[in-house]
């Protein structure tokens, strides 16, 4: 390492400091923003340092540059315009595309640098190889699992769990064919044994994401991330960057802490999500409702008296909501609530939305403030206390069955619903959740139903509670 | 084992031990956002794809290089920029509405 490079690796470690103390800075929400302003500073001083050291070089030749300048600013076209057009309720199938292209890139990367020392020196053997592999294999899963993510996502794809049989032996047979090859050009440089990597890789992404259901994409975009993350640190390997490898490792690991929460948060292992085909319907129910207990429905008017005479009301948002487009309607409602003097909260479970923290967007962008946004934990002491728990769309995360052992749910945690004064559940009809189990706490007798789609639900509540109190 | 790759993987380790502990301390609230500014910290990539530039000299060379700058690019401009968006979402006090939609059937009558 020349004096030079070796400055402008430690302008490149100044940038991952940036990008720490970035993520340090979204602790919480006052400070978020000028942390992502200091990662920015970062991103521009890595880009800069960049910049500096191609010129150093002096080997880019002009179809290098034009190549390059013009990827930049189509690439930087393409993201701008996306990123300033997308819907909030869309933020998971952007993210996933992110972390494809990510990944993408980092592949890319490792493939070049491949070809080329096959080209000049016959291959690369040795311990830069093994990470040139390894970013090849994980940046090609990332790209086409995050591919197949987005798809199902966005509803191109269907989001039922795709299986068919033999699809966890194919699986097992793309792997072994990818590592393989892999070990192959461990001591045999080899440009075919590279396309078979590649293309194993490209093909185990795919199958690998299809047989995972809809409810569980938040476990899987934070472990794609986690994934992209892995491939950027092994391109920094590859091409000896201090910045990829650090911010490679940071994403890595956020990705993972992610990964973590939201597999606990629905009480399952990863294995087991990875294996797919949950909610299918070929489990026993055991849930503890009788054959012939009965459900309460209310009526707009009853259910406004209720919550315009509480002092204090909990609002349970769960994907449905945002799949109705109600968040705008559910802020309206709360804003009439608190113009009354009634203490409006929202309990937001880990797994509401269809990302990590997916539901505190939508509600912010709904103009919630955020002190008002409770994670579960916060939450649920506060039931006992709230004269009204109004649920909106969300289904087993309220179910007081995963307390007991023996069923689908058993030890995922919940929010408790139950224990409030009274409970108002909207809903469009009697339909089973995600895990295909009757939720007891409908028929809970202090629970009413109001059967309704969400956004038309709290227009006509909204509408109720002016007309009591206008 | 090169003194090289040593330092490097120590780098990787530290980092990613740093990760845990900062990462750790996001609340829920923000882990949609924080996915979000984390995946424009891997548009870090884009230096990779600039830096093929260096030895590029072929047709596969250049669409590689390419390919890789187009994708590292949207991930690192798109990613800061939805991160941005979001975050300024995020207010301790509702705003108050801007008068897009006045509301006239619901105010007939005096508020109490």
């Amino acid at each position: 390492m020349s004096g030079f490079t070796g400055g402008i690796q430690l302008v490149y470690v100044l940038a991952a400091a940036c990008f720490v103390i970035g993520l340090h800075l979204m602790n919480s929400p006052a400070t978020a923003r000028r942390g992502n302003q200091v990662s920015m500073a970062g991103m521009v001083i890595a880009g800069v340092a960049t910049l500096i050291l191609m010129i150093h070089y002096g080997t880019v030749t002009a179809t290098g540059w034009i190549v390059l300048i013009s990827g930049v600013l189509i690439g930087s076209a393409i993201g701008l315009y996306t990123a300033r057009t997308v819907q909030m309720t869309a933020m998971p199938q952007l993210v996933s595309a992110f972390n494809a292209v990510g990944g993408g890139a980092a592949a890319l990367i490792a493939i070049y640098e491949y070809i080329e020392a096959e080209a000049n020196a016959g291959g690369v053997l040795g311990t830069t190889t093994v990470f040139t592999l390894l970013d090849v294999i994980i940046g090609a899963v990332t790209f086409s699992g995050s591919i197949i993510a987005a798809g199902k996502l966005q509803g191109i794809i269907g989001g039922q769990p795709i299986t068919f049989k033999g699809g966890q032996l194919l699986n097992v047979a793309l792997a072994v064919v990818a590592i393989g090859a892999a070990a192959f050009m461990l001591t045999t440089a080899s440009l075919p044994a590279l396309l078979v990597v590649v293309l194993a890789s490209l093909a185990f992404g795919v199958m690998m994401v299809l047989p995972i259901g809809g409810a569980d994409m938040p476990v899987v975009i934070s472990l794609l991330n986690a994934f992209t993350g892995t491939a950027v640190a092994m391109a920094g390997f590859v091409i000896a960057n201090w910045a990829l490898i650090v911010a490679g490792a940071l994403v890595g690991a956020s990705g993972s802490i992610l990964t973590k929460l939201m597999a606990d948060a629905m009480n399952r292992s990863l294995a087991n999500i990875i294996v797919g085909g949950f909610g299918t319907g070929d489990s026993a129910v055991a849930a503890a409702v009788a054959a012939d207990a009965q459900v309460r429905s209310i009526a707009a008017d009853d259910a406004a008296i209720q919550m315009a005479y509480a002092s204090k009301v909990i609002i349970v948002p769960g994907y449905g909501l945002a799949a109705a487009q109600a968040q705008h309607g559910v802020a309206e409602l709360a804003k009439t609530l608190e113009e009354r003097g009634i203490e409006v909260s929202y309990a937001i479970h880990p797994v509401a939305g269809r990302m990590p923290g997916h539901m505190n967007v939508l509600l912010a962008e709904a103009n919630v403030p955020y002190p008002q946004l409770m994670e579960m934990d916060e939450i649920n002491p506060e039931f006992g206390r709230a004269d009204v728990a109004l649920v909106i769309g969300a289904n087993d995360v309220t179910n007081p069955a995963a307390r007991r052992p023996g069923n689908d749910i058993s030890g995922m945690p919940i929010l408790d619903v139950d224990q409030a004064k009274s409970i108002i559940v909207v809903k469009r009809s009697m339909g089973t959740g995600y895990a295909g189990m009757e939720n007891e706490l409908y028929f809970d007798p202090k629970t009413s139903m109001y059967f309704a789609d969400a956004k038309k639900a709290m227009a006509e509540l909204t509408a109720a509670v002016k007309t009591l109190v206008g | 084992m090169s003194t090289a790759l040593v330092t490097d993987l120590t780098i990787f380790i530290l980092a990613l031990l740093v990760g845990f502990e900062v990462i750790g301390k996001v609340p829920a609230t923000l882990h949609t956002p924080l996915m979000s500014a984390t995946n424009s910290i891997h548009g870090i990539v884009l230096a990779g794809a600039l830096l093929i530039g260096v030895t590029a000299h072929t047709v596969v060379g250049y669409i590689l290089a390419f390919i890789a700058a187009v994708f590292a690019s949207a991930n690192v401009v798109g990613g800061y920029v939805v991160t941005e968006r979001m975050l300024k979402m995020f207010r301790r006090k509702a705003q108050p509405q801007v008068p897009a939609q006045p509301q006239p059937e619901l105010d007939g009558r005096p508020r109490s």
